[in-house]
């Protein structure tokens, strides 16, 4: 059973996400995370104010399901299966981020250079925090869909816009981690 | 009961998403500096067996549990939005390194400063749903 408490390797983890998308279909669905925002947007409200939230949120309860198991999930798989294995990142992904001032590199999931309370209480951590995800879902909606959409289930159909909208991901992502998270940190 | 079947794919999902890392911005920092295979395995072996299924499912005329034919809906023809939006999408998922997917699981990993990525989040969406119809698409 040690295996199981290992990271899992891209070869396995890979297929077990086309399963994830597979049962989604069976069950008459389609794979996609990023709708969820816009669900949580009307059940607070927003339907009072524009069009694009005025509809029946009930018919998305299937998806805030899948958003409950994912959190579920994730507590799964922290607490039972793992070893507290580090990241095994690249030498050159762990010397690049040394040069930024980044510490404990890899121990958790995410760094406490951002994710840490004593790096949020701050005005340039908060800011940090605040426009990434004002930008992951102003940017989704506009796109209509995120990496499960589009990345999984739209090159999994083979549909252009999908590939047109993981070029824009790949547009966005290069520029802030080669010009902009150098300024940042 | 009929949630269940959708609350085990979401713990299935968390689960995967966790031990594969692709929830960790390590591994999306590492993903755009281009220094690690991983990320690109994860990514490209899902789509390409993802495509596989969709063909098989096609082909053989396989009905889902409501009795009716795959169909996956296609997407309006665009470029604009597609473009701009993912773009958009790329500089919040390089920063915040999580995807809409990776930061409800996040918190379920303990990192709970994500219910302020996942607020700001429905803020970004909302202010989209409230320029939408300024917006090229």
């Amino acid at each position: 059973m040690d295996f199981l408490l290992q990271p899992w390797p891209w070869y396995i983890t890979g297929p077990l996400i086309a399963i994830t998308m597979l049962f989604l279909i069976l069950f008459g669905k389609t794979f996609g995370m990023s709708s969820n925002l816009r669900t949580l947007c009307t059940i607070s409200g927003a339907d009072k104010y524009a069009d694009f939230f005025k509809f029946d949120w009930k018919s998305q309860r299937w998806n805030l399901t899948v958003v409950l198991g994912a959190i579920i999930g994730g507590f799964i798989a922290t607490q039972f299966l793992s070893n507290g294995t580090p990241i095994a990142l690249s030498e050159a992904t762990i010397t690049d981020l040394q040069a930024f001032g980044f510490t404990n590199i890899g121990e958790k999931l995410v760094p406490d250079e951002i994710y840490s309370w004593d790096s949020i209480l701050t005005l340039k951590g908060l800011a940090i925090i605040i426009v990434a995800g004002f930008l992951v879902g102003f940017g989704t909606r506009y796109a209509g869909g995120c990496t499960s959409g589009h990345a999984i289930s739209g090159l999994s159909n083979l549909q252009l816009p999908s590939l047109i909208a993981v070029i824009g991901f790949f547009i966005g992502g290069l520029i802030m981690t080669h010009f902009i998270l150098p300024l940042i940190f | 009961m009929k949630f269940l079947k959708f609350l085990f794919v979401g713990i299935f999902f968390g689960i995967v998403l966790v031990k594969s890392e692709a929830v960790s911005w390590y591994r999306i920092f590492e993903m755009f500096k281009f220094q690690s295979f991983h990320m690109y395995g994860i990514i490209g072996t899902a789509v390409g067996l993802g495509a596989l299924f969709i063909f098989l499912l096609k082909k053989f005329k396989v009905k889902n549990i409501e009795g009716e034919l795959i169909a996956i809906p296609n997407k309006n023809k665009s470029i604009a939005r597609y473009l701009i939006g993912g773009s958009i999408f790329g500089l919040g998922w390089a920063l915040a390194g999580a995807c809409p997917g990776p930061m409800y699981i996040l918190l379920g990993t303990g990192v709970f400063s994500m219910v302020l990525v996942i607020l700001a989040a429905m803020l970004g969406t909302f202010v989209y749903g409230l320029l939408k119809n300024k917006l090229p698409h």
